[in-house]
């Protein structure tokens, strides 16, 4: 297949790891901030392809993970009101809530319906005018956009029973805030799909500030390998930089229409991240020109209290301090038929990619 | 009856249901044993061992590129018995049917598990008919059990228990059709996709490669799951240690493009006529040939080995030298986000 068979060539992926292992002269530490990087390097088995020196670390990029367990009670009450329709992407029902998740309230009857994209969303309330139709936002600038689409399209044509609960988030200011917490990160493995939009320069602080080098990476395994590789020289030669290795996606100046669109649609907001706490700035609300369609605003919901779980260190996962064996709970009283904390729910999760694929 | 729906005094038992019965199960399933009309299907089995089994569809939609719930039903079952090594010889048909589902979609559903009988050489000799009440099933639900009969060679065959390291595991073809062309349709109204479902009678292909006295030690039809979950159930079971060789695995192209968009593995994806075999490591290249020569097994290939390490482990060599096990999926797969 084009762009998939390229990028999984065998005797590219041996060339490659053979320059990494020549270039493993010190020990570094590379984090990924995006599930679907986290998901392809345990599904390659490229940890295994791996010099000692080189230390892979999955940071907060799974949309699902980071998001917290007050949203998933808030997205459970909306869906307990009669004439709502909840929809959402698949990974997050099976998220657990403080005691219940979307799951169980669909097994007792509440309208859930798992959608691709925000359009399926609108579809959905075109031909429902009796309900309120909700679609659970989350994810990071890359669904943001598409959610900012919707919410436009909404408003021009109209519809009054669409809503937005929007849970969505800018990655910048946690990679900023790993690294003010003193995690050890010598360069970032950054993301294919919210680059895409934003363009390269929302990491430009990174090499200057903080002497972090920067890669965005592709996700096929050639893609990922010549990243790390890239990351390894920049860190040898002392030379951080922002560099694009995804270079068939992403441009320096983004895509310019769906960032204009996000900056019309939303306003940033603080935001509640899990494992990091409330970042200053990372999220994003509807705008005020946008309000009619804030579930948040217009839909007023009595949410339970939040209760979090006990012995998940999904939280230390986040931040790459731990690793997902080094819980407790960990293919014990967490497995992906029974997550305790998200991280183990979406196949983007760090503990469900390590399950699925990393144990041998 | 043409252009007419069901009725809920079709499941009656009074003289609309007579009417449907002689005029659409009766006239497509026609045979001996139905025609005696009684209430049990009066067998005589000339057999020590006989394989028994049963299956429900509730598969949406009913109509799908490559067959319909009806051809599902009767493929699934003979399936079944296929692979536990038995010859299939007699089908049960049960319906659950919706209230206000036009005739000719049941005309049609009841003819195409007339065709694969027919296919397969086994008869429908019993049935039944219930109507529900608009919204109490989804169009219609058909439960099929089947019989057939068991030689005591084969009896090992659904146990797996005569395994060892060294057999090789084959499979008849491309994975993943059945269960992606059910995602698109479901997901994709417009979405102009040529793939179409693998639903097909395996019995005639399996008994060609048993009759031939290959040694074959176990064989599963791959469905809800896909490839993963039968060999992960195979290598816990049997505490085995699986390798398979995922560039030996046939994924169509189409097929792999609709798995990547939709951000589903294949190798957990339904198939409806695809058989999974382990056979002894000296007969599996006639195996390979005789499966090649049926025109369910054209595609046919070996995917994988039993070896002696990673006990208890089905274990994945990627395309690209990486290794990763396979585990049973919590759930259903779901759709990724991005």
């Amino acid at each position: 297949m084009k762009y998939i068979d390229e990028f999984r060539n065998a005797e590219l992926v041996k060339i490659l790891t053979e320059k990494i292992r020549a270039e493993a002269k010190k020990e570094i530490n590379l984090m990924e901030v995006c599930g679907g990087h986290t998901w392809a390097i345990q599904k390659f088995g490229i940890p295994s392809l791996m010099p000692k020196e080189v230390r892979l670390i999955s940071g907060p990029g799974c949309p699902v993970c980071v998001t917290g367990r007050r949203y998933i009670d808030q997205a459970i009450a909306y869906s307990r009101l009669n004439d709502t329709i909840i929809t959402t992407f698949g990974d997050l029902i099976r998220v657990p809530g403080s005691t219940s998740s979307l799951n169980l309230e669909k097994s007792k009857g509440a309208d859930i319906r798992i959608v691709y994209s925000i359009l399926d969303a609108l579809k959905i309330a075109r031909v429902n005018p009796s309900k309120k139709v909700i679609f659970l936002g989350i994810g990071f600038e890359a669904t943001a956009s598409s959610s900012a689409a919707g919410v436009f399209n909404a408003k021009k044509e109209n519809l009054t029973n669409f809503f937005l609960f929007s849970s969505h988030k800018i990655m910048p200011p946690a990679m900023s805030a790993l690294i003010d917490e003193g995690i050890k990160i010598n360069g970032y493995l950054a993301p294919g799909h919210v680059s895409a939009i934003t363009g390269s320069h929302i990491y430009d602080e990174f090499p200057v500030k903080y002497k972090v080098g920067c890669v965005i990476s592709g996700f096929e395994p050639v893609d990922i390998l010549q990243s790390i590789y890239m990351l390894q020289q920049q860190v040898n030669d002392e030379q951080y930089r922002v560099e694009i290795q995804y270079n068939r996606v992403v441009n320096h100046e983004g895509n310019l229409k769906a960032k204009e669109l996000i900056a019309q649609v939303f306003t940033l907001r603080d935001d509640w991240w899990r494992g990091l706490g409330v970042l200053k700035g990372s999220g994003l609300g509807l705008s005020e020109a946008y309000a009619d369609y804030d579930a948040e605003k217009m839909i007023t919901v009595a949410v339970e209290k939040t209760l979090e779980e006990k012995g998940c260190i999904c939280g230390e996962i986040l931040k790459g301090l731990k690793k997902p064996d080094e819980c407790r709970l960990f293919a014990k009283a967490c497995t992906p038929s029974n997550p305790v904390g998200s991280c183990m729910v979406s196949h983007e999760g760090a503990c469900a990619a390590y399950y699925n694929f990393g144990r041998h | 009856m043409e252009n007419k729906t069901i009725l809920l005094g079709h499941g009656s038992g009074g003289r609309l249901s007579h009417e449907l019965i002689r005029e659409l199960f009766y006239k497509y399933f026609s045979n001996a044993v139905l025609a005696g009309q009684s209430d049990s299907a009066l067998l005589q089995i000339d057999a020590r061992n006989i394989a028994f089994t049963t299956d429900s569809y509730v598969v949406d939609p009913i109509f799908f590129n490559g067959g319909n719930i009806g051809k599902l039903a009767v493929c699934g079952t003979v399936n079944d018995l296929a692979v536990s090594g038995a010859v299939p010889k007699y089908i049960s048909a049960g319906f659950i049917i919706e209230e206000g589902l036009a005739f000719d979609d049941l005309k049609s559903i009841v003819a195409s598990m007339a065709d694969e009988a027919q296919k397969a050489g086994v008869i429908i000799v019993t049935g039944d008919t219930k109507v529900v009440n608009k919204g109490q099933c989804d169009k219609v639900f058909i439960n099929t059990s089947g019989i057939g009969l068991l030689d005591e060679k084969h009896q090992h065959i659904s146990s797996g228990n005569t395994i060892k390291p060294g057999d090789k595991i084959l499979i008849n073809g491309s994975i993943a059709d059945h269960g992606m062309t059910i995602m698109a349709a479901r997901n994709f109204e417009n979405f102009n996709t040529d793939i179409h479902s693998d639903c097909a009678p395996l019995n005639h292909m399996i008994h060609a490669v048993l009759n031939a006295g290959c040694s074959v030690k176990f064989m599963r039809d791959a469905t809800r799951g896909g490839i993963a979950t039968v060999l992960c159930e195979l290598a816990e079971h049997n505490n085995l240690g699986i390798e398979i060789n995922e560039s030996a695995v046939l994924i169509k192209e189409n097929v792999r493009g609709i798995c990547e968009l939709l951000g589903f593995d294949p190798f957990y994806v339904a198939n409806e006529g695809k058989v999974l075999m382990v056979v002894d490591c000296r007969d599996a290249d006639k195996a390979l040939q005789i499966m090649k020569q049926n025109d369910l097994g054209k595609e046919a290939s070996i995917i994988g080995t039993v070896v002696n390490e990673s006990r208890g482990k089905a274990i994945l060599k990627t395309t690209i030298g990486g290794k990763r096990i396979m585990d049973m999926l919590a759930g259903e797969q779901l759709p990724r986000i991005c």
